[in-house]
């Protein structure tokens, strides 16, 4: 039977926690307004994924994992030709290239960076597929899903954080008028320094992201971070206030009838439903 | 003529009226109107005070069976349809994932109104989409030990299995109070 859904319903945090809980093996299948993502488990385990056309193959991982160079990952990828990763594995492990435990933790690292990834969709649709599993020929991982769950929930209040402070990107900045500070005194890093070169009221977050190739989760932390050290101001558009969160009323209980009186009742009524 | 009620609980389109209509010896009153917002417009009509369906026990005991609205703006009529009940059913619909924290909200709502015993019913699962028991569980967070029952509300066999489960749940807890005292 079907596990499907809408992220905005059902979240990744969630979906990660039942796959976990009931031991589920299969390929979870989350499809986004930009991205297709998939992810597979055994018994409740991380075990593989992969993200839309990206290069998944064991000596893409290797070169993002930094265990090869770009000279060496070139070259392999010459030389692989039609090899599958584990093949290829072997005979990196057997040629002392590498080590087994390397690429286990590359491709353990990189698994879970996609699902990490995951975690800051709000849109898509999900499924569960229980037939499909990894290709025979991808080499898969055992990793719990109890870390990525705490580390993904952690990520979660990390941008929701960032959503109250920064609630769209469709809004502009500008430097702040503080007398006496000089952008130039500041330490910041060098993409810090992309995002500030683009601060002009004309551009909007957004703008900023695409023009960067910045993620909607490294903006953010980037625009909260000048933000908080009062470098820059958001230019906010005038909107209605937020309706206040309206919680449900607790009521007091109800008196019941006595205990012998009820069960004769029951008796009855289970007597009378048995007869529809 | 004395009169008990349980209660029929759960998310916008559950199947609540469906539900009550398959056992009721009555054509149930319903209080249903055409729905006015698109966004819950996947059926017609919805309840907007209550169902009522009348299961007569014997010349003595009547047994009703009210359906609360599904739509959160009617719930002023929750905490009144809860007054005296047995127990209560909540209902919730295995093809759509996005009610499940809704069908939860409204569980502890009612658990807060009166403290009697309860099971929840997973309906629509002869749906190919139907989301499996189990899984439901650990999404709904529900107790181990709780019923979730699988059920199709149209079908009156399933109704009759809840609402039995039901009673055979407050059977056991009055006879663990009973060795309690």
């Amino acid at each position: 039977m079907a596990l499907k859904g809408n992220l905005r319903d059902f979240t990744i945090t969630q979906l990660l926690n039942l796959i976990n809980l009931a031991r589920k093996t299969g390929t979870l299948i989350v499809e986004g307004p930009n991205e297709r993502v998939l992810v597979s488990f055994r018994d409740g385990k991380l075990a593989y994924a992969q993200a839309g056309q990206e290069d998944n193959g064991l000596v893409a991982v290797l070169y993002r994992a930094r265990r090869l160079s770009a000279n060496q990952s070139k070259a392999l990828k010459e030389r692989a030709g039609n090899m599958s990763d584990k093949e290829l594995g072997l005979l990196l492990v057997n040629a002392n290239y590498i080590t087994q435990q390397d690429i286990i933790n590359s491709l353990q690292m990189y698994f879970v960076g996609i699902v990490n990834r995951l975690f800051t969709w709000v849109e898509g649709m999900f499924r569960f597929e229980n037939e499909l599993l990894p290709p025979d020929d991808k080499i898969t991982v055992r990793v719990g899903l109890e870390n990525i769950i705490i580390e993904g929930s952690r990520r979660l209040r990390e941008w929701e954080q960032l959503q109250d402070e920064i609630p769209n990107l469709d809004m502009s900045l500008k430097f702040a008028e503080r007398p006496g500070a000089n952008i130039r005194n500041f330490n910041l890093s060098v993409e810090e320094w992309r995002v500030v070169s683009y601060i002009n009221p004309k551009n909007t977050i957004r703008q900023i992201a695409r023009a960067t190739k910045m993620s909607d989760l490294e903006i953010r932390r980037i625009i909260y971070g000048l933000l908080q050290a009062g470098l820059v101001e958001i230019i906010r558009p005038e909107g209605p206030a937020r309706p206040p969160v309206q919680q449900p009323s607790a009521r007091p209980t109800v008196p019941q009838p006595s205990p012998e009186e009820q069960k004769s009742l029951i008796n009855r009524l289970i007597m009378r439903i048995r007869s529809i | 003529m004395q009169t008990v009620k349980m209660v029929v609980t759960g998310p916008f389109n559950a199947g609540k009226t469906e539900f009550i209509r398959s056992v009721s010896e009555i054509d149930v009153v319903s209080t249903e109107r055409k729905i006015s917002s698109d966004t819950e417009r996947i059926k017609e009509t919805t309840t907007v005070a209550m169902d009522f369906g009348r299961i007569t026990v014997d010349d003595d005991l009547v047994l009703y069976l009210f359906g609360t609205p599904g739509q959160r703006r009617f719930d002023f009529m929750w905490e009144i349809l809860s007054e005296g009940m047995l127990g209560f059913v909540v209902m919730v619909d295995s093809t759509r994932p996005e009610t499940f924290r809704e069908a939860r909200t409204i569980l502890e709502t009612f658990r807060a109104y009166a403290p009697t015993p309860y099971v929840v019913t997973a309906n629509k699962q002869d749906r190919e989409d139907a989301w499996e028991l189990e899984d439901m569980r650990i999404a709904l967070r529900l107790d181990p030990k709780l019923k979730l029952l699988p059920c199709v509300a149209t079908n009156k066999e399933s109704v009759k299995n809840v609402l039995l489960e039901l009673l055979y749940s407050i059977l056991a807890e009055m006879e663990l109070k009973e060795k309690g005292k």
